[in-house]
Protein backbone atom coordinates (compact mmCIF):
# COMPACT_ATOMS: atom_id res chain seq x y z
CA UNK A 1 0.00 0.00 0.00
CA UNK A 2 1.20 3.43 -0.65
CA UNK A 3 0.58 6.58 1.43
CA UNK A 4 -0.02 10.28 -0.21
CA UNK A 5 0.40 13.14 2.38
CA UNK A 6 -3.46 14.23 3.51
CA UNK A 7 -4.76 10.50 3.38
CA UNK A 8 -7.42 9.31 5.97
CA UNK A 9 -6.71 5.92 7.20
CA UNK A 10 -10.02 3.60 7.72
CA UNK A 11 -10.75 3.93 11.07
CA UNK A 12 -10.63 0.56 13.73
CA UNK A 13 -13.02 0.13 16.55
CA UNK A 14 -11.34 -1.37 19.82
CA UNK A 15 -13.51 -2.51 22.56
CA UNK A 16 -12.79 -1.67 25.83
CA UNK A 17 -14.01 -3.51 29.16
CA UNK A 18 -13.12 -4.39 32.92
CA UNK A 19 -11.88 -7.78 31.78
CA UNK A 20 -9.38 -6.39 29.21
CA UNK A 21 -8.85 -4.10 31.98
CA UNK A 22 -7.08 -7.07 33.95
CA UNK A 23 -5.56 -8.45 31.26
CA UNK A 24 -3.56 -5.36 30.42
CA UNK A 25 -2.48 -4.53 34.04
CA UNK A 26 -0.88 -8.22 34.03
CA UNK A 27 0.87 -7.99 30.61
CA UNK A 28 1.82 -4.86 31.30
CA UNK A 29 2.61 -4.91 35.37
CA UNK A 30 0.76 -1.70 36.12
CA UNK A 31 -1.30 -2.89 38.85
CA UNK A 32 -2.86 0.50 39.84
CA UNK A 33 -6.25 -0.16 41.57
CA UNK A 34 -7.64 2.77 39.63
CA UNK A 35 -7.90 0.34 36.78
CA UNK A 36 -9.20 -2.35 38.58
CA UNK A 37 -11.39 -1.41 41.74
CA UNK A 38 -14.52 0.90 41.29
CA UNK A 39 -14.78 1.54 45.08
CA UNK A 40 -10.99 2.81 45.42
CA UNK A 41 -11.33 4.56 42.18
CA UNK A 42 -14.07 6.31 43.47
CA UNK A 43 -12.29 6.72 46.73
CA UNK A 44 -9.33 9.31 44.63
CA UNK A 45 -12.29 11.00 43.20
CA UNK A 46 -12.45 9.77 39.88
CA UNK A 47 -16.04 8.93 38.13
CA UNK A 48 -15.44 5.16 37.96
CA UNK A 49 -13.08 2.55 36.83
CA UNK A 50 -10.35 4.14 34.28
CA UNK A 51 -8.53 2.36 31.65
CA UNK A 52 -4.57 2.81 31.65
CA UNK A 53 -3.77 5.36 29.64
CA UNK A 54 -0.91 3.15 28.18
CA UNK A 55 -4.11 0.35 27.28
CA UNK A 56 -5.28 3.55 25.21
CA UNK A 57 -2.32 3.96 24.00
CA UNK A 58 -1.48 0.34 23.27
CA UNK A 59 -4.44 -0.10 21.23
CA UNK A 60 -3.40 2.95 19.20
CA UNK A 61 -0.47 1.02 18.53
CA UNK A 62 -1.76 -1.61 17.58
CA UNK A 63 -3.66 0.34 14.74
CA UNK A 64 -0.26 1.73 13.95
CA UNK A 65 1.03 -1.99 13.45
CA UNK A 66 -1.76 -2.89 11.40
CA UNK A 67 -1.20 0.06 9.04
CA UNK A 68 2.34 -0.10 8.73
CA UNK A 69 2.14 -4.02 8.48
CA UNK A 70 3.95 -4.97 11.22
CA UNK A 71 5.28 -3.90 14.52
CA UNK A 72 8.96 -4.11 13.24
CA UNK A 73 7.87 -1.14 11.28
CA UNK A 74 7.27 1.22 14.12
CA UNK A 75 9.92 3.80 14.59
CA UNK A 76 8.55 6.60 16.81
CA UNK A 77 4.85 6.88 18.26
CA UNK A 78 4.06 9.48 21.09
CA UNK A 79 0.75 10.42 22.77
CA UNK A 80 -0.37 12.95 25.20
CA UNK A 81 -3.25 11.53 27.96
CA UNK A 82 -5.63 14.46 27.80
CA UNK A 83 -8.83 12.64 28.78
CA UNK A 84 -9.42 9.53 30.68
CA UNK A 85 -11.42 6.42 29.21
CA UNK A 86 -13.89 5.46 32.09
CA UNK A 87 -15.23 1.70 31.90
CA UNK A 88 -18.10 0.58 34.05
CA UNK A 89 -18.73 -2.54 35.06
CA UNK A 90 -20.34 -5.08 32.87
CA UNK A 91 -20.17 -3.18 29.22
CA UNK A 92 -18.21 -2.33 26.68
CA UNK A 93 -16.14 1.26 25.73
CA UNK A 94 -16.03 1.99 22.50
CA UNK A 95 -12.33 3.26 21.40
CA UNK A 96 -12.18 4.31 17.80
CA UNK A 97 -9.05 5.31 16.55
CA UNK A 98 -8.00 7.00 13.30
CA UNK A 99 -5.31 8.68 11.38
CA UNK A 100 -4.34 10.68 8.57
CA UNK A 101 -0.99 10.78 6.48
CA UNK A 102 1.27 13.97 7.51
CA UNK A 103 4.58 13.52 5.83
CA UNK A 104 6.04 10.66 3.65
CA UNK A 105 9.48 11.29 3.16
CA UNK A 106 12.51 9.00 2.80
CA UNK A 107 10.85 5.63 3.55
CA UNK A 108 9.67 7.21 6.47
CA UNK A 109 5.40 8.01 6.81
CA UNK A 110 4.24 10.05 9.79
CA UNK A 111 0.48 9.66 10.67
CA UNK A 112 -1.56 12.20 13.39
CA UNK A 113 -3.58 10.02 15.27
CA UNK A 114 -7.19 10.55 16.78
CA UNK A 115 -8.76 8.46 19.64
CA UNK A 116 -12.32 8.68 20.31
CA UNK A 117 -14.55 7.32 23.17
CA UNK A 118 -18.01 8.95 23.30
CA UNK A 119 -17.44 11.21 20.87
CA UNK A 120 -14.33 12.95 22.90
CA UNK A 121 -11.00 12.77 22.09
CA UNK A 122 -9.05 10.81 25.00
CA UNK A 123 -5.22 11.04 23.11
CA UNK A 124 -3.73 14.56 21.91
CA UNK A 125 -1.08 15.42 19.91
CA UNK A 126 -0.71 11.16 19.23
CA UNK A 127 1.78 10.41 16.34
CA UNK A 128 3.67 7.98 14.71
CA UNK A 129 6.56 7.12 12.56
CA UNK A 130 6.92 4.05 10.48
CA UNK A 131 9.14 2.80 7.82
CA UNK A 132 7.47 1.39 4.16
CA UNK B 1 8.69 17.78 46.63
CA UNK B 2 11.28 16.82 44.30
CA UNK B 3 14.46 18.87 44.55
CA UNK B 4 15.50 20.32 41.00
CA UNK B 5 18.65 18.87 41.65
CA UNK B 6 17.51 15.47 40.88
CA UNK B 7 17.44 16.62 37.46
CA UNK B 8 19.86 14.57 35.51
CA UNK B 9 19.59 12.01 38.32
CA UNK B 10 20.06 7.92 36.53
CA UNK B 11 19.17 5.02 37.82
CA UNK B 12 20.42 2.28 36.28
CA UNK B 13 18.67 -1.24 36.73
CA UNK B 14 20.54 -3.38 38.53
CA UNK B 15 18.23 -6.32 37.22
CA UNK B 16 18.69 -7.43 33.34
CA UNK B 17 15.04 -8.45 31.95
CA UNK B 18 15.40 -11.38 30.13
CA UNK B 19 12.28 -11.33 27.78
CA UNK B 20 10.22 -14.26 27.44
CA UNK B 21 7.82 -14.87 24.41
CA UNK B 22 5.11 -15.43 27.16
CA UNK B 23 5.33 -11.73 28.29
CA UNK B 24 4.93 -10.58 24.60
CA UNK B 25 2.26 -13.32 24.31
CA UNK B 26 0.24 -11.84 26.89
CA UNK B 27 1.23 -8.24 26.08
CA UNK B 28 0.18 -8.78 22.53
CA UNK B 29 -2.98 -10.58 23.55
CA UNK B 30 -4.06 -7.84 25.96
CA UNK B 31 -4.10 -5.47 23.11
CA UNK B 32 -5.54 -8.21 20.29
CA UNK B 33 -2.52 -8.35 18.39
CA UNK B 34 -1.80 -11.31 16.27
CA UNK B 35 1.37 -10.66 15.45
CA UNK B 36 3.55 -12.33 18.37
CA UNK B 37 6.74 -12.76 16.75
CA UNK B 38 8.10 -9.09 17.88
CA UNK B 39 7.12 -7.15 20.43
CA UNK B 40 4.24 -4.65 20.44
CA UNK B 41 5.79 -1.02 19.56
CA UNK B 42 4.88 -0.02 23.59
CA UNK B 43 5.90 -3.18 25.32
CA UNK B 44 8.82 -1.83 26.54
CA UNK B 45 6.71 0.68 28.85
CA UNK B 46 6.10 -3.00 31.28
CA UNK B 47 9.91 -2.30 31.86
CA UNK B 48 10.27 1.00 31.71
CA UNK B 49 7.55 2.75 34.26
CA UNK B 50 8.43 0.33 37.38
CA UNK B 51 12.26 1.78 36.51
CA UNK B 52 10.79 5.30 36.35
CA UNK B 53 8.89 4.48 39.69
CA UNK B 54 11.80 3.29 41.51
CA UNK B 55 13.88 6.85 40.32
CA UNK B 56 11.00 8.97 41.67
CA UNK B 57 10.06 7.22 44.03
CA UNK B 58 13.59 7.27 45.51
CA UNK B 59 14.10 11.15 44.49
CA UNK B 60 11.33 11.93 47.14
CA UNK B 61 7.96 11.64 44.66
CA UNK B 62 4.90 10.92 46.09
CA UNK B 63 3.99 7.89 43.38
CA UNK B 64 0.11 7.77 44.79
CA UNK B 65 -0.36 10.98 43.37
CA UNK B 66 0.86 10.26 40.02
CA UNK B 67 -0.94 10.42 36.93
CA UNK B 68 0.90 9.75 33.32
CA UNK B 69 0.73 13.28 30.94
CA UNK B 70 2.24 12.14 27.91
CA UNK B 71 4.69 9.76 26.32
CA UNK B 72 6.73 8.53 23.65
CA UNK B 73 8.64 6.24 22.04
CA UNK B 74 11.92 5.89 19.74
CA UNK B 75 12.32 2.34 18.49
CA UNK B 76 15.64 1.37 16.98
CA UNK B 77 15.03 -2.44 16.60
CA UNK B 78 11.98 -3.99 17.69
CA UNK B 79 12.06 -6.60 21.18
CA UNK B 80 12.22 -10.03 20.41
CA UNK B 81 12.00 -12.76 23.18
CA UNK B 82 15.58 -13.73 24.47
CA UNK B 83 16.18 -9.84 24.53
CA UNK B 84 18.11 -9.33 27.71
CA UNK B 85 17.43 -5.70 28.84
CA UNK B 86 18.97 -3.26 31.02
CA UNK B 87 16.90 -0.51 30.97
CA UNK B 88 18.88 2.84 32.72
CA UNK B 89 16.13 6.14 33.83
CA UNK B 90 17.37 9.61 33.78
CA UNK B 91 15.10 12.47 34.96
CA UNK B 92 15.23 15.29 32.33
CA UNK B 93 13.24 18.03 33.82
CA UNK B 94 11.45 18.98 36.82
CA UNK B 95 8.60 21.64 36.68
CA UNK B 96 5.41 23.06 38.52
CA UNK B 97 2.61 23.93 36.42
CA UNK B 98 -0.65 25.60 38.13
CA UNK B 99 0.84 23.70 41.49
CA UNK B 100 0.98 20.06 39.34
CA UNK B 101 4.89 18.98 39.82
CA UNK B 102 5.78 17.64 36.58
CA UNK B 103 8.87 15.16 35.99
CA UNK B 104 9.64 14.18 32.32
CA UNK B 105 11.97 10.71 32.74
CA UNK B 106 13.72 9.06 29.61
CA UNK B 107 14.44 5.18 29.83
CA UNK B 108 16.80 3.95 27.49
CA UNK B 109 16.57 0.18 26.72
CA UNK B 110 19.91 -1.56 26.00
CA UNK B 111 20.59 -5.22 24.74
CA UNK B 112 24.47 -5.37 25.35
CA UNK B 113 25.88 -2.45 23.28
CA UNK B 114 22.42 -2.02 21.58
CA UNK B 115 19.95 0.89 22.00
CA UNK B 116 16.73 -1.07 21.10
CA UNK B 117 14.61 1.88 22.47
CA UNK B 118 14.48 5.39 23.98
CA UNK B 119 11.20 6.64 25.70
CA UNK B 120 9.89 9.32 27.65
CA UNK B 121 7.41 9.63 30.34
CA UNK B 122 5.88 12.61 31.55
CA UNK B 123 4.41 11.96 35.15
CA UNK B 124 2.16 14.66 36.64
CA UNK B 125 2.09 14.59 40.69
CA UNK B 126 -1.61 16.25 41.40
CA UNK B 127 -1.31 19.13 43.82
Amino acid sequence: MSFDVGQELAPQTFAINRAKLVAYANASGDQNPIHQNEDFAKSVGLENVIAHGMFTMALAGRYVSDVAKGSEKVREFSARFTKPVVVPADTEVELVISAKVSSVEAGLVKIDITALCNEVKVLGMAKATFSV
Amino acid sequence: MLNPDVVGRTFVGAKEFIVSQESITAFALAIGEPNISVAPPTYSISISLAESQSLLQESGLDWTRVVHGDQRFEIHRPIVAGDKIICSSTIESVRVLAGNEIATVRSDLHAGDVLLASSWSTLVVRA
